[in-house]
């Protein structure tokens, strides 16, 4: 086969490129301009070379917060993935009860995220917050301001509340999409429900659970609106995430080329457990 | 294996059904042998279906009784019922290997391994899925994941009935043929019972035994393949069945003698009219239909070649008639004559054959 060839077809494809170029790679690039200079403002800049990145991978301060980030999203994936696949198993496929059940599912998702971190900020509190009073009626001493396990409690139940839904409307669109006749023919064949799930239902939610998973893993991974309002970063740094730290290092320090050199390894590792995590759940396809 | 009785079966898929419509399957009796070869034939929505699912309980019916032998199995799950069942696409467990999928009914039941694998490798060698055993079953073409399908109804030796919903939807038009003398060769090899739901006439032809023919709910006709060829008990089956189908022509009949508009027509069951039906239509295969020194003077208007044969589409007065010519045979030219073969044409009362 003779490939056509015609070079007008750059003017077509130019647009885009500019349009790429102007929302993502030219904001990128600032960031690696500060990441490899130093200022000391007035515009003037000076070679730093690999400096900032060095400073940053050798500094406890960023291993502490890269360490509580992982903590946080494993608890948060560990939590969110099973038990949104839970409740999708659960929802009823037909009936006036569906829709009932989706719009009750896509409520956490309607809210703003800084309404979700105010609301948790004054449900747990342990003096005039439903949630705190509760658990402290219970005789369990619970406060997030100042305890450190009570402080993750309540972000990562404030995260499972917010986000389940989302895996839940993703497992439950797979779950609809897996044809009658799957069901059928597992009943002829005297499947017991765990032989259903485990042979139609999980291989046929491959897809929309390796997208939950991803979606989820990037942003648990980014997490900072909901978690600056509800903790601010505490009790202490307990709850300094990623995102919490630069934010402090660029704005509150103003050390920019740290704080470029710490995005764009921040985004190189979102970037290195994306594809891990797409590689392993499509190892299988490949075969 | 087992004999299947359907005993005044009727099913609605709505809750209440009142009207005659409400009902998806019509009041039926139906009794299946042990080991025949049958099929249901009928175009989309008459209810072969909602007749398929019932007998393999995935569906409960609405009234009546199913049994199998004799024992009454009505309120049966398709797992007690110890059925296999082919669906129109193929279904087959994405991640397990050929072998494992061919194995998953008999493991589900407890079986041992050892007599697993005997039944797996034989059913495997009579499909001459021999090669792809281990491979994942997902990697297959179509006609391959059909094969196991089927496969995963034959391995259990003591299934009762093997169903086929119109399994060969999805398979190429040159690998039906091979598929379906398949089926033949399986049928003849272990003389299970089986039912295969078809619109398909050369499909169910080929196949069956006995053909149920079905239309809107009912059953029209039970017979085999010449049954429903040469003596069609309702001018549907003529229709439906053949290629052309039955040509069906208004007429009277006087002291015993069929009249199709002014002609005296020969039918062999005409005598038997009593005279009291509201429509009465003549049927007459294009096989049976020739041209002749005299008889109806009819005007060619199209002939259309077949292969073989030739489609000659002739008229009388507003009556199209249709007949099958052989190839290289002379067409009469201008002002022709045609000659029904008596013996095989019929009078029909209301769309019944009169008998």
């Amino acid at each position: 086969m003779n490939k056509t060839v015609n070079q007008k077809a750059w003017f077509f494809v130019l647009p885009v490129v500019l349009l790429v170029a102007f929302n993502a790679i030219i904001p990128l690039m600032t960031v690696v301009n500060f990441s490899v200079q130093e200022t000391f403002g007035d515009n003037m800049f000076f070679w730093a070379g690999v400096r900032w990145f060095e400073q940053v991978l050798q500094s406890e301060r960023f291993h502490a917060a890269l360490g509580r980030q992982i903590l946080f999203t494993a608890i948060v994936l560990l939590i969110e993935i099973p038990l949104g696949l839970a409740i999708a198993l659960t929802m009823p496929r037909k009936g006036p009860w569906v829709s009932v059940c989706l719009v009750l599912m896509a409520l956490p998702l309607l809210i703003p995220w800084n309404v979700v971190g105010a609301m948790w900020n004054i449900f747990a509190l342990p003096d005039i917050g439903l949630l705190g009073r509760l658990i402290n009626g219970l005789g369990i001493e619970y406060n997030y301001t100042r305890q450190i396990f009570s402080a993750w409690f309540t972000m990562v139940l404030m995260d499972v509340w917010h986000w389940t839904s989302l895996v839940v409307l993703l497992c439950y669109a797979g779950l609809v999409s897996i044809p009658d006749a799957y069901y059928q023919a597992a009943k002829v064949d005297g499947a017991r429900p765990w032989a259903v799930f485990r042979y139609i239902q999980l291989p046929k939610l491959k897809y929309v659970l390796t997208i939950a998973i991803l979606l989820r893993f990037m942003d648990s991974f980014m997490i900072y609106t909901e978690a600056v309002v509800l903790t601010g970063g505490g009790p202490g740094n307990a709850t300094t995430f990623l995102s919490i730290d630069l934010q402090k290092i660029a704005l509150g320090q103003f050390d920019l080329g740290p704080a470029g050199a710490m995005s764009i390894i921040y985004f190189l590792i979102i970037l290195f457990f994306s594809w891990l995590f797409y590689t392993l759940m499509m190892k299988d396809e490949a075969r | 294996m087992a004999k299947i009785t359907l005993q005044d079966i009727r099913h609605a898929y709505g809750p209440d059904p009142q009207r005659e419509e409400d009902w998806a399957l019509k009041k039926l009796t139906l009794e299946l042998k042990d080991g025949g070869a049958y099929a249901l034939l009928g175009p989309s929505g008459c209810g072969k279906t909602t007749l398929l699912n019932l007998i393999s309980g995935l569906l409960a019916p609405t009234e009546g009784r199913i049994l199998f032998d004799g024992t009454d199995i009505t309120d049966a799950s398709p797992e007690q019922r110890n059925i296999a069942q082919v669906f129109q696409f193929p279904v087959i467990y994405d991640t397990m290997t050929v072998y494992s999928n061919l194995a998953f009914p008999l493991r589900n039941r407890g079986i041992g391994e050892k007599e697993v694998d005997a039944r797996v490798r034989e059913i495997a060698h009579m499909l001459e899925l021999d090669a792809t055993l281990m491979k994942r079953a997902s990697g297959l073409t179509a006609d391959g994941k059909q094969k196991i399908s089927l496969g995963r109804g034959l391995v259990r030796s003591d299934v009762n009935v093997i169903m086929f919903d119109e399994p060969l939807t999805v398979i190429d038009p040159h690998l039906k043929w091979v598929l379906r003398s398949k089926l033949k060769e399986l049928h003849h090899r272990i003389r299970r019972t089986m039912i295969y739901v078809t619109h398909d006439q050369t499909e169910a032809l080929t196949f069956a035994e006995q053909v149920v023919v079905m239309k809107d709910g009912q059953i029209v006709q039970i017979g085999t393949p010449i049954e429903l060829f040469e003596r069609p008990q309702h001018t549907f089956v003529g229709h439906f069945i053949g290629s052309p189908g039955m040509n069906v022509l208004p007429c009277e009949v006087k002291g015993g003698k069929a009249i199709f508009a002014g002609n005296h027509v020969p039918a062999f069951n005409a005598a038997a009219y009593k005279g009291n039906g509201k429509t009465l239509e003549l049927g007459v295969r294009p096989e049976f239909v020739r041209f002749a020194g005299e008889g109806i003077p009819v005007d060619i208007v199209k002939v259309a070649d077949a292969g073989r044969y030739r489609i000659v589409e002739t008229r009388h007065q507003a009556h199209s008639i249709k007949l099958l010519v052989a190839e290289g045979a002379e067409l009469p030219s201008g002002q022709a004559r045609l000659h029904f073969d008596a013996d095989h044409t019929q009078i029909y009362e209301d769309g019944w054959m009169v008998s």
